[in-house]
């Protein structure tokens, strides 16, 4: 059996929350964000259209809020792996992302395990995510998996993950 | 005149009209380098494996590989698309079990799997998955969405 790669200093990060970051969700930033994932349901990009629906304007992509970046934990994880994978997500709904929204990311790092596999091994970190409106109202939540493995040249993207 | 999107001039989907075993899609996406640089700029993700072929070898890909978040989304279009504009998703999980290389054409399916009231609306389960040029199941997953009921509408 491989050496264990948890240390108790990465164990501290359990239960610890990220700073918040508010983003406005830009009308632009929407529809560019549609056409780049190739969804032109007009509710994001038709004015006239998101007017006259159910919803009385122009929504986001339910998978846009993975443009809102979390912020940073008050220290950087001790990362001991080079590359990472997305694992997967998980995301509950509770009010449409709208065009025009204040929308404020808070992450928390809730479970940290490690398995072997073809990439030797793994390093699984689960963090779930918040999305705040500006009405207060928890508009959405994500799960998220990170996974991270190997050793090489280290991208600096890994330590926004 | 207004130019009505064509998914708009679809009637809307209605609780009653869905059951069990009832198919979604197929929604077919051929996802290109300039796609997956699109969206590296959309979503902020600039992770190197998904636009830079030198990287993703030393990473241990065979080609540059198409973001996990981006299957999602498809999988996300597929869902409120059947859904239609008053139908609401809910809940959706994906899990990226295999990686899905670039120039690769994949395919998302799903599949209803339980129906049930909740108050006033319907609620509908179902499999989600995203397919790759070889058929295999990359990204298998599951949604959940609220639509409308006929019987709740008056008149309706």
């Amino acid at each position: 059996m491989p050496e264990p790669i948890i240390t108790a200093e990465m164990l501290v990060f359990t239960g610890m929350d990220s700073m918040p970051v508010t983003y406005d969700v830009e009308k632009g930033a929407v529809a560019k964000f549609a056409r780049a994932i190739g969804d032109l349901n007009p509710l994001y990009i038709d004015d006239l259209v998101a007017r006259n629906s159910s919803y009385g304007g122009l929504i986001a992509p339910p998978t846009f809020l993975r443009s809102l970046i979390p912020g940073r934990y008050a220290k950087p994880f001790p990362e001991p792996f080079s590359y990472v994978l997305d694992g997967g997500s998980s995301y509950t709904f509770f009010a449409p992302v709208r065009v025009g929204d204040r929308i404020t990311v808070t992450r928390r790092f809730v479970e940290l395990f490690e398995k072997q596999g073809k990439l030797g091994t793994m390093l699984f970190r689960v963090q779930e995510i918040k999305y705040v409106n500006q009405h207060g109202e928890v508009a959405a939540t994500q799960r998220t998996t990170t996974i991270s493995y190997g050793t090489g040249q280290r991208d600096p993207a890994i330590d926004d993950l | 005149m207004i130019k009505t999107p064509s998914h708009f001039v679809r009637p809307q989907l209605w609780f009653e009209d869905v059951s069990v075993g009832q198919e979604l899609g197929p929604l077919r996406k051929t996802v290109t380098t300039r796609q997956l640089v699109m969206y590296a700029g959309a979503s902020g993700d600039f992770v190197p494996i998904h636009y830079d072929k030198d990287k993703a070898a030393e990473a241990g890909h065979q080609k540059v590989i198409v973001h996990g978040a981006l299957k999602s989304a498809f999988v996300a279009e597929l869902v409120t698309g059947w859904a239609g504009e008053t139908g609401r998703l809910l809940e959706l999980s994906v899990q990226y079990r295999g990686v899905d290389y670039v120039d690769d054409t994949l395919t998302c399916r799903g599949r209803v799997t339980a129906v049930g009231r909740q108050g006033a609306q319907g609620r509908v389960d179902m499999e989600v998955w995203v397919e790759n040029g070889h058929g295999m199941v990359s990204t298998p997953g599951k949604a959940t969405v609220a639509l409308p009921v006929r019987a709740e509408i008056p008149g309706g």
